[in-house]
């Protein structure tokens, strides 16, 4: 080390060595980069959508959409508006994401449950679902499910036929309550499946994928959730006399809620996202009608703020909701 | 044998209602496993994959120029072998230092079966199968003579072999694409695993530096920064990969100026860089805040400049913690390559549904599908098993101190 260099009175600090000036400087360079940037981009924009008669509008939401839906809650035909088709779309996304949450949750739970279980066999199934699941991409396991599994099923009275529940390649057939409240299972009639509740097999396929993907997500997190409850808690509830069932139900579970419930949230925000795969299998959601409507009008910027908007809305009420539970599931001390 | 079966039972048999589920399951899984395999000798028509095997390869690349791609194999095979057994000719003090330690042995048997089964299923001829017995053998002899003479190299020519990757990935690109002399090979003609992996890579690698960026943006002071990282981050992570799959391919036309608009592959790749830099971010994030400040504060004391302190005392450590998760989301983006496939592109999942479009192998589904969740599943699972070997050297338990 050489002789330190005393500081002498009114040695000022440069400004460029100035703690005070330094970030904004930084930030005056970054921010005006980035503003550069957008100016840019919108500039090109706007110049661009000009010269091919796109520049932003919403009317065209109003004219009559002219494609049809196959599969709508709402109700739907090609003579009602652009806007109509989105919202049509948009309860086909939230119906798949909804029973998709619900499957996935039950499925992962139980999933994440067995590879705590005494029995080894079930383990080991538990895990190696999780580790096949996890590194095959979602779109080819829905592709799988569609083309492989659901279009291959017989139709009439050679289909698969499960207690109150019929899988034929005409749709999927449950039972349920039919006219006038009384219980009806899937019967045939001419040789076709009648039952109070069919679904299509693109929805079919489509949420058997989505569940059984995010499930094997799920299991991880809670089976991360309850590894993170000490193990005194199942020794001590063991020698109360509590069974394995019953020990995870009242003492370990509502403890690893705790820590899975904020993993669960990324979770359902992916399974969301990922509904908007249904365009492969066939499934209209709103992003194929978006899809659709986008090749019919060219309306990209409007489409696409409509999707962003949308998505990101799903997003942020998964998030809120996932925010209360959490609120519900934390201990509270005094 | 008495322990062995003392385990099995229990394993399988520790209560009468367990040992009932045992039962149930075993048959179950036997009657699967015979259902698949019945189907999988008996059933199936391989013919799809074989006669479609240069297509899933390399998709339309032209037959005239696929000696590039044999060489690049080529250099990757030596490249590894080198690698890996200058890497075990250095072992960390406190190993066994062996040479062929058995996850080595593992690794060999598996490289083999693999490179002898492999063109032999695929039924290519034998000159192409003995092209892969080549490169098995080169991967092999370098392997053995790195780990036998690899101890001589100094600090210098280690960082040498560590050299080697990015030069060798920079000299793959244009193998690939052609320039320098090489007749050039449009995007448009990459196909197969070909495309998906340099899709992957390519997002990979750029993904990380903006990735860690991006973290330290969402970190920083500055307000401008901060808000500036963490508006973007939201925003891409709030949107499906393909609704911005497609924004990249029908609005980044408009938001450049006419012609500077890359093509639509490479759109496809900045697309998934930007993607995956999000979610990475976000992954740096978890592994600086995992890093007390307190290092950073010594490490200021200490006289280290602020782009010091982060580059040699905190992102180590920060990167270190947040390993699993950025190969996580690595695997992830492996796996969202797939989703070109609806934009058109011709990597594997595309390149499959063309196949499938072919009258000669119409409903060959299950057998095509079935083979590319083999194959992504086995890049997955190395990328994972990658992961975990690296986390365990990089174990600062294992690492000696100075002392």
């Amino acid at each position: 080390m050489g002789p330190e260099k005393q500081p002498v009175a009114g040695d000022v600090t440069p400004w460029w060595r100035d703690r005070r000036v330094l970030p904004w400087v930084v930030q005056g360079v970054v921010g005006l980069l980035v503003l550069l940037l957008i100016a840019f981009l919108l500039g090109n924009l706007v110049r661009n959508l000009t010269a091919a008669g796109l520049l932003l509008s919403w009317r065209w939401l109003n004219q009559p959409a002219g494609f049809d839906i196959s599969e709508t809650l709402l109700p739907f035909d090609a003579g009602m508006p652009y806007w109509r088709g989105l919202a049509a779309g948009l309860v086909n996304t939230v119906r798949a994401v909804l029973t998709g949450l619900v499957g996935a949750t039950a499925l992962g739970t139980l999933a994440g449950m067995a590879s705590f279980s005494r029995n080894g066999l079930l383990r080991g199934i538990a895990r190696v679902y999780v580790e096949v699941i996890r590194n095959i991409p979602l779109l080819l396991q829905l592709v799988f499910w569609y083309f492989v599994v659901f279009l291959a099923l017989p139709n009439g009275a050679a289909a698969i036929q499960l207690p109150g529940l019929v899988l034929a390649k005409s749709g999927l057939y449950l039972a349920g309550f039919g006219e006038g409240l009384r219980w009806t299972v899937p019967h045939l009639v001419n040789g076709v499946w009648q039952a109070p509740l069919r679904l299509s097999v693109e929805f079919g396929a489509l949420l058997t994928g989505l569940i059984i993907y995010s499930a094997a997500f799920i299991a991880e997190v809670v089976r991360g959730g309850i590894a993170a409850v000490p193990k005194g808690q199942w020794e001590a509830a063991s020698s109360l006399g509590f069974g394995w069932l019953a020990t995870l139900r009242w003492i370990v579970l509502p403890q690893a809620l705790r820590v899975i419930v904020p993993g669960l949230n990324t979770q359902y925000i992916s399974l969301a996202k990922n509904s908007s795969l249904a365009v492969a299998v066939g499934y209209t959601d709103l992003y194929s009608v978006a899809e659709t409507t986008l090749n019919q009008t060219g309306r990209a910027v409007e489409v696409y703020l409509i999707l962003l908007g949308v998505y990101l809305g799903l997003d942020l009420l998964i998030s809120l909701v996932m925010n209360g539970v959490n609120q519900l599931v934390q201990i509270r001390e005094r | 044998m008495t322990t062995v079966l003392r385990r099995l039972r229990s394993e399988l048999f520790p209560t009468r209602g367990d040992g009932l589920l045992s039962i149930a399951l075993l048959s179950l899984l036997a009657l699967a496993g015979v259902g698949f395999l019945r189907w999988a000798f008996f059933q199936a028509q391989w013919l799809v994959i074989r006669a479609n095997a240069t297509l899933f390869a390399v998709g339309r690349y032209p037959a005239e120029q696929q000696w590039r791609l044999w060489l690049l194999v080529g250099l990757l095979a030596a490249a590894t072998g080198l690698s890996w057994g200058v890497l075990r000719s250095h072992p960390r003090r406190d190993r066994t230092g062996r040479l062929w330690p058995r996850n080595d042995r593992v690794a060999v048997a598996v490289l083999v079966l693999a490179g002898l089964w492999g063109p032999w299923a695929l039924g290519l001829p034998l000159h192409l199968q003995a092209r892969w017995w080549g490169l098995l053998a080169l991967l092999l002899l370098i392997r053995w003579l790195a780990g036998r003479h690899g101890r001589r190299l100094g600090p210098r020519g280690l960082r040498l072999v560590a050299l080697i990757w990015p030069v060798l990935y920079l000299s793959g690109m244009v193998l690939i694409s052609g320039g320098l002399g090489l007749v050039a090979v449009p995007p448009s003609e990459w196909g197969g695993l070909l495309l998906t992996l340099v899709e992957a890579s390519f997002a990979i690698l750029l993904c990380f530096p903006l990735g860690v960026l991006l973290a330290l943006g969402r970190r920083s002071d500055l307000p401008l920064l901060r808000w500036g990282s963490v508006v973007y981050i939201e925003f891409i992570r709030g949107a499906p990969l393909i609704t911005l799959l497609f924004l990249g391919q029908n609005i980044l036309g408009f938001l450049l100026p006419g012609g500077l608009a890359p093509d639509r592959v490479w759109r496809a790749a900045w697309v998934l860089t930007f993607f995956a830099a999000a979610y990475l971010a976000e992954a740096v994030r978890a592994g600086l805040a995992a890093v007390p400040r307190g290092q950073f504060e010594a490490a200021r004391s200490l006289g280290l400049s602020y782009p010091q302190a982060l580059g040699k005392v905190v992102l180590p450590q920060a990167m270190r913690v947040a390993l699993p998760a950025m190969v996580g989301q690595f695997i992830s983006l492996l796996q969202d390559t797939t989703l070109l496939s609806l934009i058109g592109l011709m990597e594997l999942l595309g390149t499959a549904r063309t196949v499938m479009a072919n009258p000669a192998f119409l409903g060959k589904n299950a057998e095509v599908y079935l083979t590319l969740a083999v194959l992504f599943w086995c890049c997955c699972a190395a990328l994972g098993l990658g992961s975990r070997a690296l986390e365990r050297r990089l174990d600062p338990q294992t690492i000696p101190s100075a002392s």
